[in-house]
């Protein structure tokens, strides 16, 4: 058997392949409920990040020729990204779990030598309280680092703290 | 009945570079101090996008802009994108990025004083095909210095994204060349810690590929996780 490739820093000039209309996941046409996700990311001494690269990954809505389901923003000179998307729903999870609408989020950057992986969940849903990967935090403040607020009728925000007080929960997969 | 993909294997002890490597100064206030949590793979983790080439357009050949050559070394880099299985992964989108000959990037944030090549931007996209191969044309990047500590120089390489079949393949990395003296002091290679996973980051020449009286060819082969042989079945 092989072993997968190792990672190595995306570094900070990844923006040579960069389309900035893949930030916006309806951009191809997709109906549904559009909402806007947006934050900012930060490091270990509350520094804006400036250089990141992050992506986004749903399987609710399904992708399509209308909807990619994926996307990638820059952090801006404010350290902040911004998704234009669809509002996901219910994502069947294993056995016959139901997970709560959420979105993959994968984060790339010079000083990261392999992406962080995570995901943003939404305030208020009830399915929160039982999805099989929050309930996996048994620190709820821990488990609030996922959890975006919803800022306006259409936007939702969450913060990435990538070290130190309120440092964003990370994933194995 | 619904049948999802099976879920991605665990990865391999010591083939992944951590991302508290302290040799690597950008690494200090940017790597996670708690433990990753390690969640079950759902289809969230082993689904992924799919990008086609009619919607994504190829970018094949780096070495030239607007009909005009880049200055340096041109260079075919060829290989095949694989599993841990050793299937090959068909039409999967792989991008890549660089510096040019003098070691200088296209990029506002380089502000090394080697020259901008008006001919070289260094950015490009490839799609394996049916068999797992993939060929891109460009010129072999500089080396440059980089401030992680006195006399720091990256090693001549070429950047990679491949995104496989899953949101658990995902892979960004970096090519390096047979023989450079400056891979035996660059952090970012050397944080790799097993040496085997560490050299397979170099590419090998190869005349099979080396095209007589127009560039020389490098062999460069990809390998994404290997999925359990079980895939998992819900009612």
């Amino acid at each position: 058997m092989l072993v997968a490739t190792a990672n190595q820093t995306i570094g900070p000039y990844w923006h040579l392949i960069e389309d900035p209309s893949w930030a916006d996941l309806t951009r191809f046409g997709a109906s549904g409920e559009k909402i806007v996700l947006t934050g900012t990311v930060t490091d270990g001494a509350g520094s804006l990040v400036t250089d990141a690269a992050i992506e986004i990954w749903q399987t609710s809505p399904k992708a399509s020729d209308a909807f990619p389901a994926f996307g990638r923003c820059r952090t801006d000179g404010n350290g902040s990204f911004r998704f234009a998307t669809l509002k996901p729903g219910p994502v069947a999870g294993l056995g016959n779990a139901q997970q709560a609408p959420h979105v993959a989020i994968a984060i790339f950057a010079r000083g990261l030598l392999k992406a962080l992986t995570t995901r943003l969940y939404f305030q208020d849903e009830p399915l929160n309280e039982t999805d099989p990967v929050l309930s996996l935090i048994e620190d709820a403040a821990r488990r609030r680092t996922l959890i975006a607020r919803r800022v306006s009728s259409d936007t939702w925000r969450l913060d990435i703290r990538l070290q130190g007080d309120n440092e964003t929960v990370f994933m194995e997969i | 009945m619904i049948t999802e993909p099976a879920p991605f294997r665990p990865i391999a002890a010591g083939s992944q570079p951590a991302n508290d490597t302290p040799s690597y100064g950008s690494t200090q206030l940017r790597h996670p101090t708690q433990p990753p949590l390690r969640i079950p793979q759902t289809v969230t983790e082993t689904t992924g996008p799919r990008f086609t080439a009619s919607r994504f357009g190829a970018m094949a050949d780096l070495s030239v802009m607007n009909g005009k050559q880049a200055q340096g070394e041109r260079i075919i880099v060829r290989g095949r994108v694989v599993d841990e299985d050793e299937r090959p992964i068909p039409n999967t989108i792989i991008e890549i990025w660089q510096a040019n000959a003098a070691g200088r990037y296209d990029h506002p944030g380089d502000q090394h004083d080697a020259p901008i090549d008006p001919n070289f931007h260094g950015g490009g996209r490839v799609f394996s095909d049916a068999d797992g191969w993939y060929q891109f044309t460009t010129i072999k990047p500089g080396a440059y210095p980089w401030r992680n500590h006195y006399n720091a120089w990256r090693p001549n390489h070429i950047h990679y994204s491949l995104f496989g079949t899953g949101f658990g393949q995902r892979v960004v990395t970096q090519m390096y060349f047979p023989g450079d003296p400056l891979l035996a002091l660059d952090p970012v290679y050397l944080s790799v810690p097993d040496q085997a996973a560490r050299e397979r980051l170099i590419a090998s020449f190869d005349i099979d590929i080396t095209s007589p009286e127009w560039a020389l060819g490098y062999r460069f082969d990809f390998v994404l996780r290997g999925r359990n042989a079980t895939p998992t079945e819900r009612a």
